[in-house]
């Protein structure tokens, strides 16, 4: 593996210095100008791949050095070793000036397909990428000298069209097209002759080889394809192979009509009045272009490999291939009919028996993705309702497999590639959103960013309340997952038998029990469910916090803080009053009903707390409308100690919001009500009265609520002397030593505040102005308002006409 | 395509934290920036473009250590679990740890692109593809490719480095992963290509 020996020479390889590079690199090139290929050498250019690749900032090796590479690289007869190397080196030192390479003149396959990896290396610097295609494309063209194989330059070809589409002219891509169509569907369907290994003992007679064979074993009757097994495969079959891979790649570059449009994904846009049910018949197909003939056999193939992969594969990597075959076979007849609609018809009926065959077996579940995005991209145009497709697909698939990390993956990907398109269309997509949500609380890491892009899309005035509450309930989640996964895993006759009175021992066995059976069937839904009430997850989410240090349950905690700020940075956008208290209600209702983790519970509390200043600001009629709750809030003293940031935050939103300003049904006997509860609450932190304890919290919310305590009195002025008087108590209660010593510094700024307002409270009409400013003085624009601005002006004038020249300096 | 394949050091241990992530291999196929110039580039350009694509390829290499070392915390096994192995045991590729993400254009390369990850005890490999590539057969093919490389580069025995080998695993990716084409390959076709590569690579 990786071992202390590994870890010395990458060390030596970085501290190598300039000096003993050239040596060593003169040692090599004496090596290979004697024609030395041997062992040595090969060794010594390991050691030189390594020193070159190991850092960061490029090594500088002479430019004669380099060109020595080169040499060596291109000789007829260099083993394969020696030119793999060279071409790693070079390219590890790409992008280079001193390259002279060319692929012009070069005829071996082979060796084109090395020097085009070191060529492209370069970054098209010099228009590598169109020289080398125009190479390929050359050499495909011609006849290949005898024992070489077209098949190193497929791969190569393929990567060029990646790079860069243009570098083919039209009468190269039609030759290409031709060949694809000759390599794809004319294969040989008898398996190649295997090279006699030679000897004294064979037999100079081969044995005659037998046709190919299926993956269940049986005669194949039909044209070859990559799902078809041979002990030994022929050339073209090769191609057959190569084609393929390459297939959806250059139908996207070369395949659409008009101008190269390579990778669009746009749905198909088809005038509906020249749909024709009727596609080319194979009798005509010999008289379409190359184009057009690609596709007809492109089609035909992937129509074979979907009736292929039906059969039982003998072994499992082909079992495997034939699921990836299915997927890739889906995508190109995709792509197929969004360059030319005739085929959509033959296509909707041929994935329609599909999903009906692999809807109930999760092991080909990953193929229903691209079959719902075949439907979302075509149905349209065919005017066919896919709507069941969408339904199995949301409602099953994450229920069932949230615990496949790639297909969780490539599920939230299909989700958001789609999002426009499922939130205008699909009202399963939002419905579904406790699914969803598994993913995520199954797969967080992975998936929390992509998470940050859909939760917008699923967020509406529908389902916020109830999304609320799941994102608080993302750790519970995570935790049932777990448990409904073990619950499946454990055989029946080990479920013990339990007694309907008794409590389940343990979480597992809490899943069959029928207390809370129900509990986690909720928890565990596959829709929306916006009349159920989550306040019956309580005795579950006592009971799984014995879960709370799995380390799946944590990492699904983390993510929740910044779902939550996302959430609510989206809904106050669209929300109006109605929700706005409801969330606000929900807010205060949770946040006593948090997962058991610390560390989880003090970082919602933060966010809910921030939040509910988000709110306020948004709807400042809310405090009044809530009064009566959040006077209930604010009037626990318990809640002070456990939550004592929401605590802070709402008896700041009382103090500011409660006012004939913000709301005019605000009453001065509801003002002097809420005065009443907070002057209780700050009585029971700061007893007046000797008593043995003192309590203590944190001075923050002492001076909170002596600043809202003093802006009420500030508007219902019967206050204001009980307010003074209450606020001398406080004044000579922390000048007491003993408050002193349990307070330290806080007291000053305490007894400063107190201060402070005590003389604005002197001052009612001042105190009013400073406390409880009204809008226009809240946000001053001196220099808009003309009544404020015209004194500034005028002062202004004066200075410039009095001091003339003197003003300006210098 | 697949535009990088890269194998590099996996920190599982909580001791090793303090350890850097190393990219012991790397090949990029084909280049990101494919812009044409006029005049004759500045060596001092040329050097920041393969400095910027060394800095690509390990900040992929961090990431799936990170995604590695989060889905071992999952896993609730003890970490050193994963780092005992009996010399003659075959490994099950179907228990190594795996997973998939996504790195947005911009964090590190400028398009949208996928990282498939699977790490074998130290050594994490990983092939970074273009967004809606077959996962399904990336997948496939990183496995045989890791299975490949375990065997003739012969990674697990006592002693056995990935490094000083690069001719044998430039040969293997150019075998299995030729300038970064998935192959769809059924069984057959990769015993053919393992007879060949065992040819090759005993010489």
């Amino acid at each position: 593996m990786f071992t202390a020996g590994a870890e010395s020479l990458l060390r030596q390889a970085r501290e190598i210095q300039d000096e003993e590079l050239r040596k060593f690199s003169s040692r090599i090139t004496s090596l290979l100008q004697n024609n030395d290929l041997g062992n040595e050498t090969i060794d010594c250019l390991q050691r030189l791949f390594l020193i070159v690749s190991v850092t960061k900032y490029g090594r500088k090796l002479d430019s004669k050095f380099v060109e020595l590479l080169q040499t060596v690289m291109c000789l007829p007869r260099c083993p394969q070793q020696v030119q793999v190397l060279c071409a790693a080196i070079l390219r590890e030192m790409s992008p280079c000036s001193s390259l002279t390479l060319s692929c012009d003149e070069i005829q071996d396959a082979k060796l084109l397909s090395l020097v085009s990896s070191v060529l492209l290396a370069q970054g098209n610097k010099k228009a590598e990428v169109s020289a080398v295609g125009q190479r390929v494309v050359k050499v495909l063209e011609g006849r290949l000298p005898e024992g070489q194989s077209s098949r190193h330059l497929l791969p190569l070809l393929s990567k060029i069209i990646s790079l860069s589409p243009a570098s083919l002219t039209e009468d190269q891509t039609n030759l290409v097209n031709k060949r694809m169509v000759d390599w794809l569907r004319y294969a040989s369907v008898q398996q190649g002759v295997a090279q006699p290994s030679g000897g004294f003992f064979s037999s100079p007679r081969t044995r005659q080889p037998g046709p190919i064979t299926e993956v269940d074993g049986a005669v194949s009757t039909d044209f070859f394809t990559v799902l078809s097994i041979g002990q030994c495969y022929t050339e073209d079959q090769w191609l057959n192979v190569q084609t393929f891979s390459m297939l959806r790649e250059w139908l996207q570059s070369y395949g659409s009509d008009g101008a190269n449009s390579p990778h669009s994904d746009d749905k198909s846009e088809v005038d509906g009045s020249v749909m024709s049910m009727v596609s080319a018949t194979s009798t005509s197909s010999r008289l379409l272009p190359p184009k057009e003939r690609l596709r007809e056999k492109a089609f035909e193939y992937c129509q074979r490999l979907i009736e292929q992969s039906n059969r039982r594969a003998l072994k499992k990597p082909d079992g495997d291939l034939q699921k990836a075959c299915l997927i890739e076979a889906i995508t190109i007849m995709d792509i197929i009919c969004r360059q030319d609609s005739s085929y959509v018809y033959r296509t909707l009926s041929c994935l329609k028996i599909l999903h009906g065959r692999i809807s109930g077996d999760l092991a080909y579940a990953r193929a229903l993705l691209p079959i719902a995005q075949f439907f979302l991209n075509h149905s349209e145009t065919a005017a066919v309702d896919s709507e069941a497709i969408y339904k199995h697909l949301f409602t099953r698939i994450p229920a069932q497999l949230f615990h496949s990390p790639v297909l969780a993956f490539e599920f939230i990907q299909f989700c958001r590639d789609n999002v426009r398109f499922c939130t205008e269309n699909l009202s399963i997509f939002r419905q579904s959103f406790p699914n969803l949500f598994k993913l995520l609380a199954w797969n967080s890491p992975a998936l929390i960013s992509e998470f940050v892009d859909l939760l917008p899309a699923l967020l509406g005035a529908d389902t916020a309340i109830e999304i609320l509450h799941l994102l608080l309930d993302l750790p519970c989640l995570a935790a049932a997952l777990d448990i409904q996964l073990r619950s499946a895993s454990t055989p029946i006759s080990e479920r013990a038998a339990w007694d309907p009175a008794a409590k389940p021992a343990s979480c597992l066995e809490a899943f069959r029990h029928p207390l809370y059976r129900s509990m986690f069937q909720y928890l565990l839904r596959v829709e929306a469910a916006p009349r159920d009430s989550p306040e019956r997850l309580v005795p579950l989410r006592q009971l799984l916090a014995s879960m709370a240090d799995c380390p799946r349950v944590v990492q699904a905690a983390d993510t929740v803080p910044v779902l939550l700020h996302l959430f609510f940075s989206v809904v106050v956008e669209f929300a109006d009053g109605p929700l706005v208290n409801q969330l606000v209600l929900v807010l205060l209702e949770r946040s006593e009903q948090l997962y058991e983790i610390p560390a989880f519970k003090a970082d919602v509390h933060r966010v809910l707390s921030s939040q509910l200043v988000l709110l306020c600001k948004r709807h400042p009629s809310l405090v009044v409308e809530l009064s009566k709750e959040l006077l209930e809030f604010a009037g626990t003293i318990g809640n002070i100690r456990n939550k004592e940031d929401i605590f802070t935050y709402v008896v700041w939103a009382i103090g500011e919001y409660m006012s004939l300003a913000c709301d005019e049904r605000c009453t001065v006997e509801q003002i002097n009500k809420v005065f009443e509860v907070l002057e209780a609450m700050l009585f029971e932190m700061v007893p007046l009265r000797p008593s043995a304890s003192i309590p203590t919290c944190s001075p923050r919310v002492i001076t909170v609520l002596m600043a809202m305590l003093t802006k009420l009195a500030t508007r219902s002025q019967d206050l204001i002397p009980r307010m003074s008087l209450f606020l001398s108590k406080m004044r000579a209660f922390f000048q007491s030593p003993a408050m002193i010593s349990v307070y330290s510094e806080d007291s000053e700024e305490i007894l400063a505040r107190a201060t402070e307002l005590m003389n604005l409270l002197k001052m009612p009409s001042v105190a009013q102005f400073v406390l409880t400013p009204s809008v226009e003085v809240a946000s001053p624009r001196f220099h808009r308002d003309t009544n404020v601005s015209l004194p500034l002006a005028m002062k202004m004038a004066t200075r410039l006409l009095e001091r003339g020249t003197g003003f300006v300096p210098g | 395509m697949v535009h990088a394949f890269l194998i590099h050091t996996l920190h599982t241990r909580s001791g090793d934290e303090a350890g850097l992530c190393r990219v012991l291999y790397s090949r990029v196929f084909g280049s990101e920036r494919l812009d044409q110039l006029a005049e004759e580039p500045v060596p001092r350009d040329l050097e920041k473009e393969r400095l910027g694509r060394k800095e690509q390829i390990l900040a992929v290499a961090r990431q799936v250590d990170s995604a590695c070392k989060l889905l071992h915390q999952t896993s609730g096994r003890p970490a050193s679990d994963f780092l005992i192995q009996l010399p003659d045991e075959p490994i099950s590729l179907q228990d190594a740890p795996a997973g998939v993400f996504r790195l947005p254009p911009g964090d590190p390369f400028c398009e949208n692109k996928t990282v498939l990850w699977l790490g074998v005890l130290s050594l994490g490999f990983a092939l970074v593809c273009d967004p809606h590539e077959n996962l399904m057969l990336a997948e496939n093919t990183l496995r045989l490719m890791v299975k490949c490389l375990l065997e003739h580069l012969k990674l697990l025995s006592q002693g056995s480095d990935v490094v000083l080998k690069a001719d044998k695993t430039e040969i293997i990716l150019s075998k299995f992963l030729p300038h970064g084409q998935l192959l769809f390959l059924n069984d057959q076709f990769v015993q053919v290509l393992e007879k060949e590569l065992s040819a090759c690579l005993s010489k």
